[in-house]
């Protein structure tokens, strides 16, 4: 076995051991699993609208994956994106329920204003997280944590309160954007093409931040020896802060495409748990920049493809969760799993 | 504000802290050997699922929780053998097992969903239920309330008056001097991690079959074990300060409720999340208080000096930083 063949060997093991850890799950539940299997292969990938859902689901897991990659280089646990998310969302839906499609800006500049705010709003709800960490000792799980579960109650009271339909408050969400504040769509489709664009921008983006210039490099160096980063002078607590705002401002703006391109209102829990996900997809991609926008497609799949189980199978569509969860331990499993050489010390 | 309304307010506390009493518990048993079990939130969770799907299938509730405690004790077997044995980290696999065992819980736990079952219910114990004002709090409303203050009283016991108490806490100080004494330390960390579990699973539980009775997509007591996570640092990893910890986060649950009839402008959502924004703060004002640089103004200043803690506590030695670190 070639050194670089070795990372896939471990990924078909880990593929091989999920599907039995699947099968026996689906056996478990009483479900029929290649019927169930097929249905979220259909339900992900069987016709063109399905690969667009698959694709306004890559879309947010692409950029927060993204995103979490400049955090995990800065060996942050920054699981409060589903947060950032949906504070861009929060942001987005302001900057644009406030702008007045008929006059003044041109609509492609209220556009640009509307994803620039959901940038602004991700980034503070990262700095937060982020200066709690650095100035007040509180470890990212903790506030990040804490902090999503505040942006969702800020959604919920913003779409049951102030923001409310005119008449009634519902929790089917905010009263929907003038059309000329959405994304532009090609052929009268219901989702954008701008945001995949942005995603994949973005992508290149951070891979490039990491992998090219000196401020990955210290990122690098704080992840790796906090103590000698700061006496090179790096001052790690600024970098955190650097990488926590890079990460919540990327992430804000997937709350702001999803928004703007494809809800065109806020709706509870607008963030969908990509956030979650994409950690998931990070961690199977383990490190890997090339490995993730395969791992992030993939999700997506799974995600779309589970929304028909609880109707054709009458199955819970958490399954997706399920098969990402399995996926990334066995993989953990089968990069651990050698013959006990190395033993850990004690 | 009567003495009836604030002793059946008190009560309330009591039967929301148990819960998250035993599931904070379970995390500082494991803690304290040195095994951050990160998975806390979907253990609850699924074992909550398990407990309520066994209970429905036999009628019998107190089988329900033992089947929650095997559920929680399974995933903390998982967790062992990846972070013991196979050398993954501990708070990678924690985490990616509180994703999976939220899904997992809501996947198998669809046919149960929003069906009726067996509960705990309730139980008076004759005489101690008569004590006034505490009496019926403690000993006069649930099992589950015992239930949680026995537990304390074990793991309090097991931790600071026993021998294999002391070679748990020993493991978790110091791994290496603990195995230079000739302690098998992996194995104790898995009995400890696996002991830790079971108590989280006797947690959900709790939930499922007397706190928030019955299963559901959201079944109610997500986030439960987060907090509970937060409680361990909050109570520094003292079972007895844990233990006050929860009544403090129930406390504010209650208070929720109690100021929602009050004050019915404000939504219900808002009350829901208050124990995070809580959770941070206490997090924050904990750590800035065990801080050196909290310490060196308490020097000079000396009314700062009546806030440092006594003891230096903190976190166990094999854990040190990891969950409480800063620069």
């Amino acid at each position: 076995m070639t050194r670089r063949a070795a990372p896939l060997v471990r990924a078909a093991w880990a593929l091989a051991a999920a599907f039995a850890v699947t099968l026996g799950i689906l056996l478990a539940a009483g479900a029929p699993p290649f019927a169930t299997l097929a249905v979220m292969a259909e339900g992900g990938l069987g016709s063109q609208a399905a690969a667009l859902r698959t694709l306004a689901a890559f879309t947010p897991l692409l950029l927060c994956g993204a995103a979490l990659c400049v955090t995990f280089a800065a060996n942050l646990w920054n699981i409060g994106v589903e947060g950032q998310i949906t504070m861009g969302a929060i942001f987005a839906q302001g900057c644009l329920r406030a702008a007045d499609p008929a006059g003044g800006l041109p609509a492609g500049l209220d556009l640009a204003l509307g994803l620039a705010a959901s940038a602004l709003g991700g980034l503070v709800w990262a700095l937060l997280a982020g200066m709690l960490r650095t100035h007040g000792r509180v470890h990212e799980i903790f506030s990040g944590l804490g902090l999503n579960f505040v942006a969702m109650g800020v959604s919920l009271w913003l779409i049951l309160g102030p923001w409310k339909r005119p008449g009634m408050a519902s929790m089917s969400g905010t009263e929907t954007l003038d059309q000329a504040l959405w994304l532009p769509a090609l052929g009268g489709r219901p989702m954008s093409m701008v945001g995949p664009i942005l995603a994949v921008a973005a992508f290149v983006g951070a891979a490039w931040l990491l992998r090219r210039t000196f401020f990955g490099l210290t990122l690098a160096a704080v992840r790796q020896n906090a103590l000698a980063a700061t006496r090179l002078g790096l001052r790690p607590g600024l970098r955190i802060l650097a990488a926590m705002g890079i990460c919540g401002a990327l992430a804000g703006l997937a709350g702001g495409i999803l928004v703007a391109g494809l809800y065109h209102r806020l709706i509870p829990s607008i963030s969908g748990n990509y956030g979650y996900t994409a950690i998931l997809a990070v961690l199977l991609a383990s490190g890997s920049l090339l490995a993730l926008p395969a791992a992030c497609l993939f999700f997506a799949v799974l995600t779309v493809g589970s929304v028909q189980l609880p109707l054709s199978l009458s199955l819970d569509s958490s399954l997706a969760g399920v098969l990402q969860g399995v996926l990334v331990l066995t993989l953990f499993a089968a990069r651990r799993l050698r013959p006990l050489s190395r033993r850990r010390e004690p | 504000m009567t003495v009836d309304y604030a002793s059946a307010l008190v009560a309330a506390v009591f039967f929301a802290a148990a819960p998250l009493m035993l599931a904070a518990l379970g995390e500082t048993v494991s803690e304290r050997g040195g095994v951050i079990n990160l998975s806390m939130d979907g253990t609850v969770l699924f074992a909550a699922m398990a407990a309520f799907a066994v209970a429905r299938g036999c009628g019998n509730p107190w089988l329900g929780l033992l089947a929650g405690a095997g559920a929680g004790a399974a995933i903390a077997l998982i967790l062992a053998v990846f972070g013991l044995f196979l050398g993954a980290s501990e708070l990678a696999v924690g985490f990616v097992l509180t994703l999976f065992c939220r899904e997992l819980a809501y996947f198998m736990g669809h046919g149960v969903a929003r069906q009726p079952g067996p509960d705990l219910g309730s139980l008076s114990v004759p005489g101690l239920s008569d004590i006034p004002f505490l009496g019926q709090a403690l000993f006069g409303q649930s099992p589950v309330v015992l239930l949680s203050l026995a537990a304390l009283g074990l793991v309090w016991w097991f931790l600071a008056r026993t021998r294999p108490g002391l070679v748990l806490r020993a493991v978790g100080e110091s791994p290496r001097a603990a195995a230079s004494r000739g302690v098998a330390v992996r194995r104790v960390q898995l009995l400890c991690c696996l002991a830790g579990g079971a108590l989280a699973g006797c947690a959900g539980g709790l939930y499922s079959l007397s706190v928030k009775p019955g299963w559901g997509h959201p079944q109610g007591c997500e986030g439960a074990g987060w907090i509970a996570l937060a409680i361990v640092i909050f109570g520094g990893w003292k079972p007895v300060r844990v233990a006050f910890g929860a009544l403090f986060f129930a406390a504010i649950q209650v208070a929720g409720i109690a100021l929602q009839d009050a004050l019915p402008g404000l939504s219900g959502a808002l009350f829901q999340i208050a124990p995070f924004p809580v959770m941070i703060l206490t997090l924050l004002a904990v750590n800035l208080r065990r801080s050196t640089a909290f310490r060196e103004a308490a020097r000079r200043v000396p009314l700062l000096g009546r806030l440092m803690p006594r003891s230096a506590g903190g976190a166990p030695g094999a854990i040190a930083g990891a969950l409480d670190k800063g620069f």
